[in-house]
């Protein structure tokens, strides 16, 4: 227990002591809030849409949240090369706490970028209601604790840096531009596209999190949560195996 | 005397290279131990198995009665270990690694300030306590993590190449903390290095490994008398021939860490 609290704390303290990373890493939400919300906002209004910031924030938290969770759980790869992974892996404390501990604090992380994002999405004009918030929070911890045990999972197999950029491009790319965060999902939408969205775990995220914020949803919040705890549970368990078999 | 350490016939084979091949050795409780062999001899993948942090692929291994593959959390408990490479966390100071480590090994809460301290003192770095370790040099890290394994009391203490790197002050000092550590604490000191000087001037006991198989064993003298030479460099000179291993080793670290890359770590 104390060990997963240990390993929750660095994850922390890293997060905080890094500022160049924590405002990097919003750079690029602010540019497509920016740029889409108020680029593509008109042309939305037009079609009938509404508003298109509103409909955007939450697919733009989601990317927050996503981009550093992946990155949160990568780091196992800084780790291995850094070697600080081998001082955890030789004391006497089981593997399953040491993945635990990590990715719960790579999941608070995440949750927090997420938070910042929400925060300044509010000055470029979003809206939500307050009573919304603890059942948003509970969907950016889902979306966060997910993709950090796929980072994790990645993290266990790969060797070194030169698997990220292939991760980023394959895997968080798509991830992202085909869960509907930047477009609605609806009977318009292409069939071939609808389809690749339904198993895009994301999609379920911004889902899940756009019907509390906004009240605008293509699944609904009951499929929502449970296809997201679901894969969740999967991601855990399948990041604390692939961990479990680390040799360094 | 009992050995805290006893290894029959350990073996270990990535794919169809044999890295350790059948060694059998034990190291006497208390004692230094120097663990020596050129570039490539299967010291660091000895290590890594007495450790606990590779399974063995044949062969069976006893620290203090106990097994490293079966019994892993006491074997644990019973070492501390310096890495070759630097295993602390950049980002975090000197004293939160000091306490991450304190938490992981279960130091309970009133015994850690006193005893990180006390170890931080002991290897002169508690005035940089709160420094970040990105801001130490090679030679600070080194003490911080000789400071860091000892934290638990461990029975023995593994050090893979602890001096590399580092300039002649600081080695002897490394030194100095490593005797005075065996005499006052009892502790079983195991170690690696390449620099022979210093096994010779340290080490009671001295097992040389090539190619994977133990080739000498004994007190720096006896080996020095059985190849007639002036001092251990040139018994193991004379022990493992001139040939320059080093470009064969890296070669091979290469392909394994490609394969591991693609097909997951092995």
């Amino acid at each position: 227990m104390n060990a997963i609290y240990i390993l929750w704390l660095r994850q922390l303290k890293r997060y905080f002591r890094s500022k160049s990373r924590m405002v990097g890493s919003l750079g690029q939400p602010i540019l497509f809030l920016f740029a889409l919300g108020f680029g593509m906002g008109p042309v939305y209004a037009k079609a009938g849409q509404g508003n298109y910031l509103q409909f955007l924030v939450p697919g733009v938290v989601s990317m927050g949240i996503l981009f550093t969770a992946i990155f949160s759980g990568v780091e196992v790869i800084w780790d291995k090369q850094f070697g600080f992974l081998k001082e955890t892996l030789v004391a006497p404390v089981s593997r399953l706490s040491i993945m635990f501990g990590r990715t719960l604090g790579g999941a608070t992380v995440a949750v927090l970028q997420g938070c910042i994002v929400l925060v300044l999405s509010m000055l470029f004009g979003f809206r939500f209601p307050i009573t919304a918030l603890p059942m948003a929070l509970v969907c950016m911890f889902f979306i966060a604790l997910l993709f950090t045990a796929l980072g994790t999972a990645l993290a266990s197999v790969l060797e070194d840096m030169q698997g990220f950029q292939l991760i980023m491009n394959f895997l968080v790319m798509p991830l992202f531009f085909l869960s509907g965060a930047l477009f609605p999902i609806n009977d318009n939408t292409p069939q071939v596209l609808k389809l690749i969205t339904a198993f895009d775990p994301l999609a379920y995220g911004v889902d899940g999190l756009r019907d509390v914020l906004i009240g605008v949803t293509h699944f609904g919040l009951p499929l929502d949560m449970a296809v997201l705890s679901l894969v969740t549970v999967l991601f855990v368990v399948l990041g604390s195996y692939l961990f479990s078999k680390i040799q360094i | 005397m009992i050995p805290i350490i006893s290894v029959t016939n350990l073996t270990k084979k990535f794919g169809d290279m044999t890295a350790v091949d059948g060694i059998s050795f034990s190291v006497p409780t208390g004692g230094i131990f120097a663990f020596l062999g050129p570039n490539g001899a299967g010291k660091t993948t000895s290590i890594k198995m007495l450790t606990t942090l590779l399974a063995p692929t044949d062969g069976t291994i006893e620290i203090g009665g106990k097994s490293p593959q079966t019994d892993q959390d006491a074997v644990r408990r019973m070492f501390g270990i310096v890495f070759q490479d630097p295993s602390l966390d950049d980002e975090l100071t000197a004293y939160e690694n000091m306490e991450f480590h304190a938490v992981l090994y279960s130091v309970p809460v009133t015994l850690r300030k006193p005893r990180i301290e006390e170890l931080m003192r002991f290897v002169d770095v508690w005035d940089r306590k709160d420094s970040l370790v990105k801001t130490f040099s090679g030679g600070m890290k080194r003490r911080l993590e000789i400071a860091r394994g000892l934290l638990h009391h461990p029975q023995i203490f593994f050090l893979d190449e602890p001096t590399l790197g580092l300039d002649p002050q600081t080695r002897n000092h490394i030194w100095a903390y490593i005797q005075k550590l065996s005499k006052e604490e009892g502790i079983t000191v195991f170690f690696t290095t390449h620099y022979m000087e210093e096994a010779q001037r340290v080490a009671q006991q001295v097992a040389i490994i090539d190619h994977g198989h133990i080739i000498a064993t004994g007190t720096p003298q006896e080996l020095m008398t059985k190849t007639k030479s002036a001092s251990l460099e040139d018994a193991f000179l004379s022990l493992t021939g001139h040939e320059i291993r080093e470009e064969e080793a890296s070669s091979k670290d290469a392909m394994r860490n490609r394969r591991r890359m693609w097909h997951g770590g092995r």
